[in-house]
């Protein structure tokens, strides 16, 4: 054995792409075996209009219809219409709430992102404030996003800004502790070389700290994403926004009994709205710092 | 003594060859044959890429040849490692941060699986021999880097191995605290009797401390000459006062810069009062 | 791993030349210095509490979104006798579903970082799913296990909590020097000796940046979940309930309850690591 790896970053050669995609196919197809296999084993008896084809020998209680539907019934429900007598499908519509919630939340992003830089660069240049005010930026993440959502909402009225407030509010808050990291991460040396070429604190700042806080901050940003997009579905409830995800979900949480696959979908649909903008961002991420260490995941 | 003392390390018609994805791989070593005898002090030096660093992790089942074999003990390497019949003390201290230095050198005892007591006398009596017995609380951060690496040694030297393998050991250290430590690993090695194979780039290093100078050459990694350091032993400070140790270091030197050499040590690099002291010395 | 970068000068940080025990330094000495740490902090917030009381007046801002500290003060006391049974049901949520999650977390990533086919395969998943929002499980889970039931909250702690533990768990597990562990291999040690001497110590910090992170999780997660459905006392549904009702000095009293426990919780975590692992960077630095 020619010895360990250290860390277990790929590089992106070709073959181990395709194989790093081929696991990720795997691992999916195994999820789904074992979602119809626990229902095989202990769901409700699988019918198919009034036939029964077949009766599970146990019950266990999150494999029945009404928990757990069968992967084709919420396939299927994508193209049934969105609400009764809904002239579109749930499909169509979930892919407009996921692109409207989405919007919301890029904004928000955006916004947090340079908050929090701008948070973090400030704090970097003078220590005082850190001491200040840090200990603030983190409590104010103590603060559930549910309880501000509302007095936001009530303040800005019930409109987009109050959404993208509140997804600012949840994406600044890793940006600026990667931040503060990041830009104090070069080695004292390498501040000290700067010093030696009367390299001025804003010189320093541009060609030294901000790059060497590049791979923090995006490992913040791809947690960010996510963030965003929590704090924009959460937001639209109190916002009072009906064409995002967050008052589908609501909906169809009310309306679980009798279709339960419809808040299956959504979720589905929320899920890959969170995982594609994490995505986005660590593509981003594989360009902007080309050249340097691969990312950890 | 070294000359009739049966061969613990057997080198045959070693090559290694790094396989390198999509490429053509660098070939490390090429048709290395080598013999190490029971109690010798064998250094291996040359330019960087020579592959000594290569060889020494080969004795020491780190990595396996491309061709040829290993032969240590009498046995393979694979298994000379599992009996654990060498130790090795790497370029960097590589200490672990949660351990006392004092835990740190007991290491290979606890993993040996001898009793408390017997591993706290050692590290102890090891820590002594390093000169570091008011350290033994200390965390590795609160060291400098020379003490690390002391550390690093007293720790090889623990379960007393019959073969050491040392591969850069005292690079990081400058030049006083390195002659000091030369000495002190002389002391140990005529004490415990060890093998040792000892990768440096430091020429009067490995004159004053080798039984032998295996120099190598680069691209690819080949033994180009075997040196003879025939210095009288104890070795001490007085040893590089000598004429001879003079003489041998430029004859390293020579090998390590083929015949170039001549003309590079009068008017190239290298101390003025070096040079003068070769230049009277002629 | 310590570096010796600097041959034989000082370690780095250290004023006086050669090595320093921080033990030499009185205890006393090191709370004056701490406290001075946070002096700035304190002055900021006693400032803060002042300038909302008198600005919430002066300025006649609406005393509905955001009252001043004293009628939030007034409505903890007047409210108490929900506020704090609904706290304690809420902390026990958290804790609950933050031990489920940590355990788990904890196994998995023993497993997985055993076998390098199961962590290049399992860990780009973990990751993804760290980026589904929790309010895409929140609803099933209620349903699942009883909207009125803490189970079910505890249920969305725990996979909340779940994928930050394990991510970095596997890490720490799987991200060690890799000269040690072939120093380790030139003892003959085998993979399970690796694991305890090695791998396991090296993980304790990965652990702990973990385990912080869980516990502001773990209340903001009980707190979405109750959000979503559950009994009345619990926090988050006096906040919504609050809220909607439009009283929101309560609202803020049940926020500064839930935050004060996620920073003692955060402390706690933060002492403990302090205690366990003295002598790594993060925690030698203060940070």
């Amino acid at each position: 054995m020619a010895g360990p790896r250290a860390g277990f970053g790929k590089s992106g050669s070709q073959a181990g792409l395709v194989r790093q995609g081929l696991t990720v196919v795997g691992f999916f197809v195994l999820i789904l075996g074992l979602w119809e296999g626990v229902k095989f084993v202990g769901g409700d008896p699988w019918r198919s209009g009034e036939q029964v084809l077949w009766n599970p020998p146990l019950r266990i209680f999150f494999a029945s219809d009404l928990n757990l539907p069968h992967v084709w019934t919420i396939v299927s429900v994508f193209g049934a219409p969105a609400q009764r007598e809904s002239p579109i499908s749930l499909g169509q519509f979930l892919v407009g709430a996921a692109l409207y919630t989405w919007r919301e939340a890029a904004i928000g992003f955006a916004l947090g992102a340079a908050l929090g830089l701008g948070l973090a660069s400030l704090f970097v240049h003078f220590r005082l404030l850190e001491r200040a005010f840090v200990p603030y930026v983190i409590a104010s993440q103590t603060i559930p996003i549910v309880a501000l959502a509302p007095m936001i909402a009530f303040a800005f009225g019930q409109s987009v800004v109050s959404v993208v407030i509140i997804a600012t509010y949840l994406t600044f808050f890793p940006v600026t502790i990667a931040g503060i990291r990041g830009l104090r991460s070069p080695d004292p040396r390498a501040l000290e070389l700067m010093r030696s070429y009367a390299g001025s604190r804003w010189a320093t700042y541009r060609k030294l700290r901000l790059p060497a806080s590049l791979p923090y901050l995006f490992t913040a940003l791809k947690i960010s994403a996510t963030a965003s997009i929590v704090g924009a579905i959460i937001g639209e409830g109190p916002g009072g926004i009906p064409d995002g995800l967050g008052r589908a979900i609501i909906n169809f949480n009310q309306a679980y009994i009798t279709f339960p696959a419809k808040l299956w979908a959504t979720i589905f649909v929320s899920a890959l709205v969170g995982i594609a903008f994490f995505l986005l961002i660590r593509l981003v991420e594989t360009l902007v710092l080309r050249g340097r260490q691969a990312p950890a995941v | 003594m070294t000359e009739s003392a049966p061969a613990v390390v057997t080198i045959a018609g070693v090559d290694k060859t790094f396989e390198v994805a999509g490429q053509a791989g660098t070939q490390a070593l090429q048709g290395i044959d080598l013999e190490i005898r029971r109690g010798e002090f064998v250094s291996l030096i040359g330019p960087s890429g020579c592959g000594k660093s290569t060889l020494l992790r080969l004795i020491g089942d780190l990595t396996t040849p491309s061709a040829g074999t290993v032969t240590v003990n009498g046995k393979t390497a694979h298994r000379a490692r599992l009996d654990r019949d060498y130790g090795m003390v790497f370029q960097a201290p590589v200490l672990f941060d949660w351990r006392t230095v004092e835990e740190n050198v007991a290491l290979p005892l606890e993993i040996l699986g001898r009793p408390k007591s017997e591993r706290i006398a050692r590290a102890r009596e090891m820590l002594e021999l390093v000169e570091l017995q008011g350290f033994l609380r200390h965390h590795p951060y609160q060291l400098s880097g020379g003490m690390q690496q002391r550390v690093a040694i007293a720790r090889a030297l623990a379960f007393e191995p019959s073969i050491q393998l040392m591969d850069e050991t005292f690079g990081a250290l400058d030049e006083m605290t390195r002659e000091r430590m030369n000495s002190e690993v002389l002391r140990i090695w005529e004490r415990t009797g060890t093998t040792i194979v000892f990768v440096t780039h430091s020429i009067p290093e490995a004159v004053f401390l080798s039984s032998r100078v295996v120099v190598m050459s680069a691209r690819p990694g080949r033994i180009s000459q075997v040196i003879e350091a025939d210095l009288p032993r104890p070795r001490g400070f007085e040893t590089r006062e000598q004429p001879r140790y003079f003489g041998l270091v430029t004859q390293v030197r020579e090998a390590l810069h083929g015949p170039q050499a001549q003309v590079a040590t009068v008017g190239g690099p290298g101390s003025p009062a070096r040079t003068a002291a070769e230049g009277a010395v002629g | 791993m310590a570096d010796p970068r600097a041959a034989d000068r000082p370690a780095p940080g250290s004023s006086v030349p050669g090595p320093r025990s921080p033990a030499r330094r009185s205890a006393a000495s090191r709370a004056w210095d701490t406290l001075r740490y946070y002096a700035p902090a304190i002055v900021v917030f006693v400032a803060g509490l002042v300038l909302w009381e008198f600005a919430v007046s002066a300025l006649g801002l609406q005393k509905f979104i955001l009252p001043k500290p004293s009628a939030i003060a007034a409505a903890l006391i007047e409210r108490a006798g929900t506020l704090v049974p609904s706290a304690r049901t809420t902390f026990v949520e958290a804790v609950g579903g933050l031990a489920i999650g940590t355990l788990a977390g904890t196994l998995v990533a023993f497993v997985t970082s055993r076998f390098a086919t199961a962590r290049d395969a399992l860990l780009p998943w973990a990751v993804a799913a760290n980026a589904v929002p929790i309010i895409a499980f929140a609803p099933i889970m209620n349903n699942w296990f009883g909207v009125l039931s803490p189970l079910s909250k505890m249920m969305i702690v725990a996979i909340l909590v779940f994928f930050p533990v394990m991510i970095n768990v596997t890490r720490g597990l799987s991200q060690v020097d890799a000269s040690a562990v072939e120093l380790m291999r030139s003892y003959a040690a085998s993979e399970w000796t690796i694991l305890r001497k090695v791998r396991i110590p090296n993980a304790l910090p990965f652990f702990f940046t973990a385990l912080k992170i869980a516990t502001t999780l773990s209340l903001i997660g009980a707190i979405v979940g109750e959000y979503f459905g559950g009994v009345d006392l619990v926090l988050g549904r006096q906040i919504v309930q609050s809220a909607s009702a439009l009283r929101f000095d309560v609202t803020w009293a049940a926020i500064v309850l839930g935050a004060a426990m996620g920073i003692v919780f955060y402390l706690v975590v933060a002492g403990l690591e302090r205690l366990l692992i003295p002598w790594h960077g993060s925690v030698r630095e203060g940070g």
